[in-house]
């Protein structure tokens, strides 16, 4: 019997037999390959990775623009650091810049000047260190904008949401401590605000600021302490994140816009490798060469054109970098009137509330908002397949509008230049921009929303109806009509395949008994939330009413109504 | 022909339409952009005085009063010497065309060289006032462009921008930009203290710091735009509407000519 038992054993493995070991590598390479896997079992995890799909869609290649600037960042930033001193011991300066030529100046200050006209290629580098930072922030943001408008912060995404807040909020503090280290006029400046807006903090704040400057401002300490926090704890926490937030993608694999053939379970598109690894390096390749032409061709941050920093001066147009504008933009619209005293001290909340709150509530909102929405939607499944921004008005609206507040903020801080350009009232523009912020994202949530229900609408017709060919016709009786071309199913399925929840129904707020009880209050407050998300709403067209809309008998695939989608969308992968 | 209408819908027409698009703006801002003034200061004489005064009777007096003692619609000009009547009128101020909160920089000086001598000898004999800058200090030869960097930083900047780029003021005002304006205007223009601008005598800024100072924006603007195109130094605010603009584009763009290309 057990001759018998092990004869089938054998039998029944004899399909799954190892496969005969390869012969020896034979080029240089599959050599390597050969003894890296030996030594430590990369085949396996390499073989594992180079098999995912990724989908393309070019508003998918914004967060690669992102990590691209961001390693363009690394790179040049190790190449300043050969030469850019973080001192700020004073030296008289004997560069080849004239027009400072002699000035006492700070060693920072002096080798950022160096580096920009005595280093061969140093200009260059500069420029692309400081363009690529603004493009990681730019990208950065128009990817967060991606990914919140089609909804891919949903389950199972959320942890990767908040890594990217967080990554987003720390490539801001990043990016400042890198512009305040050449010490230089406007950065200095930008120090000396900081400063401000640390010791407005209530009552910590001075000490804060003592502990910051090791001691009273601008003391020695900050440009050598911003440096290790620019160089090395920032750069290490940003890789770090940003290493879990690919590794998450992967775990996750990539969501997908939908379309035939694109379910909650696949991911339609090419391999790693070789077809999305070349058109990735491809890529790197491009942006770095963008990157270098545009600092090539346009000046960033001349900082020889600002002087040395020295407490004295002030200059007019003294602004941050862009990504810090908005909080500079708070600063600029909170009224004066907010700075009070109380108990003998004064407490400015004029500055504190812009400064210092501003960012880290707008990013503890940004953050918890997939939670917010998860838990007005009660929605506990995963979803691989995006939104259109379109199915999800609530949504969208809310996004647009707080977009709206932030440009808001961002061109307070330009309303000097606004003033001069425009030639109006700066104070006439700081009084409309206080109104603006508070009305503008109301009215933009209110036109995005219309607009977006009605693209749903004509959606719908679209589907119903057909697509308008601009063929006329004329009947034998004379009158007109219009060819509608039925829609092909690929686009039909675009248009029908998503949903559109009903806001959950009000209870009274009290339970069985009549007594207003903790949890019903709640309830009662998330179908409040789950109205205002949900009531205004256009249902994607249903098989049923396909039918309906094609009772001349040219309609295909559809039969059982509920069945129908489906049908289509197996038609289709067939 | 046919090549260019079949790329006409390809994506990277919009970025190069882009890039077009700004070059052309910048070449014709450097078409339009003012170029400074010409004049020099010729001599005084009784002749002169007299031909200024019936210029001034007949061109200002409407608003500045038949003895320049001012009305409602202008200012006295007794005693503002003859640097004030130079400036305002030799950089286009003056004559005012409407009544503005302050009086712009004039696209065309309304007189020549000699009429603006006369009316400011004129008004230079109504009372004493600043005079003319010497060639010495409105050339910038005697100064220190490094000392004048210092003096501008420290005085002038708060207005007109470390770059000189020029700076909001309150209500609508402004401090203009100085680049590419003449030495003698910088001069007169620190003399006489116009409108908003404070006045610095030479208690505050002596001759040799005047002359620093224009020796310094001198220096400044002949330097070579080492780093490329300025932006017009306006600083952060315009390089971040670059990189949104400009660089956006351009990288979504690429992204989708990528992503154009068949795998
Ligand atoms: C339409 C009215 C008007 C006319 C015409 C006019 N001015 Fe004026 N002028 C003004 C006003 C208003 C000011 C004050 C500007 C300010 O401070 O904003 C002024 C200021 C001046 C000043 C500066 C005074 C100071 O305090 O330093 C001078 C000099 C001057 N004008 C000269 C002239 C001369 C010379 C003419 C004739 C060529 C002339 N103006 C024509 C309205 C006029
Ligand atoms: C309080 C702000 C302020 C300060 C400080 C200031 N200016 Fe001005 N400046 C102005 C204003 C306002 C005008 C415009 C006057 C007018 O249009 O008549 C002006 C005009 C000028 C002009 C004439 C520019 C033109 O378009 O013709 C020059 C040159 C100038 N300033 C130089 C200086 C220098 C040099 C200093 C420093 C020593 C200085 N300013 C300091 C406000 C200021
Ligand atoms: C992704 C992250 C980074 C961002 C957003 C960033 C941003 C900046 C900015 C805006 C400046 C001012 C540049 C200027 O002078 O105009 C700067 C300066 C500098 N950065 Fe970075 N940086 C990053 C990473 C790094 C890294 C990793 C290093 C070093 C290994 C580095 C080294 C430097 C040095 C030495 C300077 C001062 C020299 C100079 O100002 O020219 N940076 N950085």
């Amino acid at each position: 019997m057990s001759t018998a038992a092990s004869a089938r054993a054998a039998d029944l493995r004899a399909g799954d037999a190892k496969a005969a070991p390869l012969g020896a590598p034979k080029t240089a390479a599959g050599k390597v390959a050969v003894w890296a896997d030996e030594r430590t079992g990369i085949a396996k995890g390499a073989s594992v990775m180079l098999k995912k799909v990724f989908p393309d869609h070019w508003s998918f290649m914004l967060g690669e623009v992102a990590m691209y600037s961001m390693i363009i960042c690394l790179l040049t930033g190790v190449f300043l650091t050969f030469w850019f001193v973080p001192s700020m011991g004073e030296v008289a300066y004997q560069g080849s810049y004239l027009p400072l030529k002699g000035i006492t100046m700070s060693e920072a200050y002096s080798s950022t000047l160096a580096i920009s006209f005595d280093v061969r290629g140093g200009l260059l580098i500069r420029q692309i260190h400081h363009w690529a930072a603004l493009m990681f922030v730019v990208s950065l943001s128009v990817h967060m904008f991606r990914v919140f408008f089609t909804g891919a912060f949903r389950k199972p995404r959320e942890i990767n949401w908040v890594i990217g807040t967080i990554l987003s909020m720390l490539a801001l503090i990043e990016g400042f401590a890198g512009y305040s280290l050449p010490d230089d006029l406007l950065s200095g400046t930008g120090i000396r605000a900081a400063e401000g807006f640390m010791r407005s903090i209530p009552i910590v704040g001075s000490w804060v600021s003592y502990i910051v400057f090791g001691g009273a401002f601008p003391g020695e300490a900050i440009i050598p302490r911003l440096y290790s926090v620019h160089i090395l704890l920032l750069p290490a926490i940003l890789v770090g994140l940003f290493a879990a937030h690919l590794i998450l993608v992967m775990v996750h694999k990539h969501t997908q816009y939908p379309g035939p053939g694109r379910t909650e379970n696949n991911v339609v598109g090419f391999p790693l490798m070789p077809v999305y690894t070349a058109k990735a390096g491809g890529f790197f390749f491009l942006v770095f060469g963008l990157l270098t032409l545009i600092s090539a061709l346009v000046t960033i941050n001349p900082i020889w054109a600002y002087g040395p920093y020295d407490p004295s001066p002030v200059t007019a147009g003294s602004q941050p970098d862009w990504y810090m504008g908005f909080a500079d933009g708070a600063l600029r619209l909170l009224p004066g009137a907010l700075e009070f005293e109380i108990f003998g001290f004064t407490l400015s909340l004029n500055v504190f509330l812009g400064a210092i709150l501003l960012i880290p509530v707008m990013y503890t909102i940004t953050g918890a908002y997939p939670f917010i929405e998860r838990w007005v939607t009660g929605d506990n499944r995963e979803h691989h397949l995006l939104d259109r921004p379109r199915n999800a008005p609530t949504r969208t609206a809310l996004g647009v509008a707080a977009i709206t507040a932030y440009i808001i903020l961002f061109l307070a801080a330009g309303n000097d230049i606004m003033a001069i350009r425009l030639q109006m009232s700066i104070n006439d523009i700081t009084e409309a921009l206080r109104v603006l912020f508070f009305v503008a994202p109301v009215l933009a949530f209110w036109v995005t929303k219309r607009i977006c229900l009605s693209l749903q609408r004509h959606d719908r017709d679209t589907v119903l109806h057909g697509r308008e060919s601009g063929t006329l016709v004329r009947t034998a009786e004379g009158k007109y009509y219009e060819v509608h071309e039925d829609l092909d199913p690929y686009t039909r399925w675009k248009l029908v395949s998503f949903e559109s929840p009903a806001p959950i129904a009000i209870g009274s707020g009290k339970d069985a008994n009549g007594v207003s009880s903790k949890a019903a209050k709640k309830e009662r407050r998330r179908a409040k939330l789950s109205r205002f998300y949900f009531k205004d709403r256009v249902e994607p067209v249903t098989p049923a009413e396909l039918a309906a809309a094609h009772h001349h008998g040219e309609h295909e695939a559809i039969e059982a109504p509920s069945a129908a989608p489906q049908a289509v969308k197996r038609a289709k992968q067939d | 022909m046919n090549a260019l209408a079949a790329r006409r819908r390809h994506p990277a027409a919009i970025a190069l339409l882009l890039v077009l698009g700004l070059a052309l703006v910048g070449a014709a801002y450097s078409l339009f952009a003012p170029k400074p003034a010409q004049a020099a200061a010729t001599a005084v004489s009784a002749d002169a005085i007299n031909e200024g005064r019936q210029l001034f009777l007949s061109n200002c007096a409407s608003c500045h009063g038949l003895s320049a003692e001012g009305t409602k619609s202008g200012p006295t000009l007794i005693g503002v010497g003859a640097a004030s009547v130079d400036f305002q009128v030799g950089t286009g101020r003056m004559p005012l065309s409407a009544p503005n909160v302050q009086a712009p920089r004039g696209e065309r000086v309304m007189y020549d060289e000699k009429q603006i001598a006369a009316m400011a000898a004129y008004v230079a004999s109504l009372a004493p006032g600043p005079a003319i800058p010497d060639e010495k200090v409105s050339s910038g030869e005697g100064g220190d462009a490094a000392l004048g960097g210092e003096l501008f930083r420290v005085n002038c900047a708060m207005c007109h921008n470390v770059s000189g780029a020029g700076g909001a003021l309150t209500r609508g005002k402004y401090a203009p930009p100085v680049q590419g304006v003449e030495g003698k205007y910088i001069v007169e223009a620190m003399l006489t203290g116009p409108q908003s601008m404070p006045v610095f005598d030479d208690k505050n800024i002596n001759e040799e710091g005047k002359a620093s100072i224009v020796n310094y924006l001198k220096t400044f603007e002949s330097q070579p735009n080492v780093g490329g195109m300025n932006l017009g130094n306006l600083g952060p605010v315009s390089e971040g509407l670059f990189i949104w603009i400009f660089g956006l584009a351009l990288m979504i763009g690429t992204a989708f000519w990528l992503g154009q290309k068949a795998a």
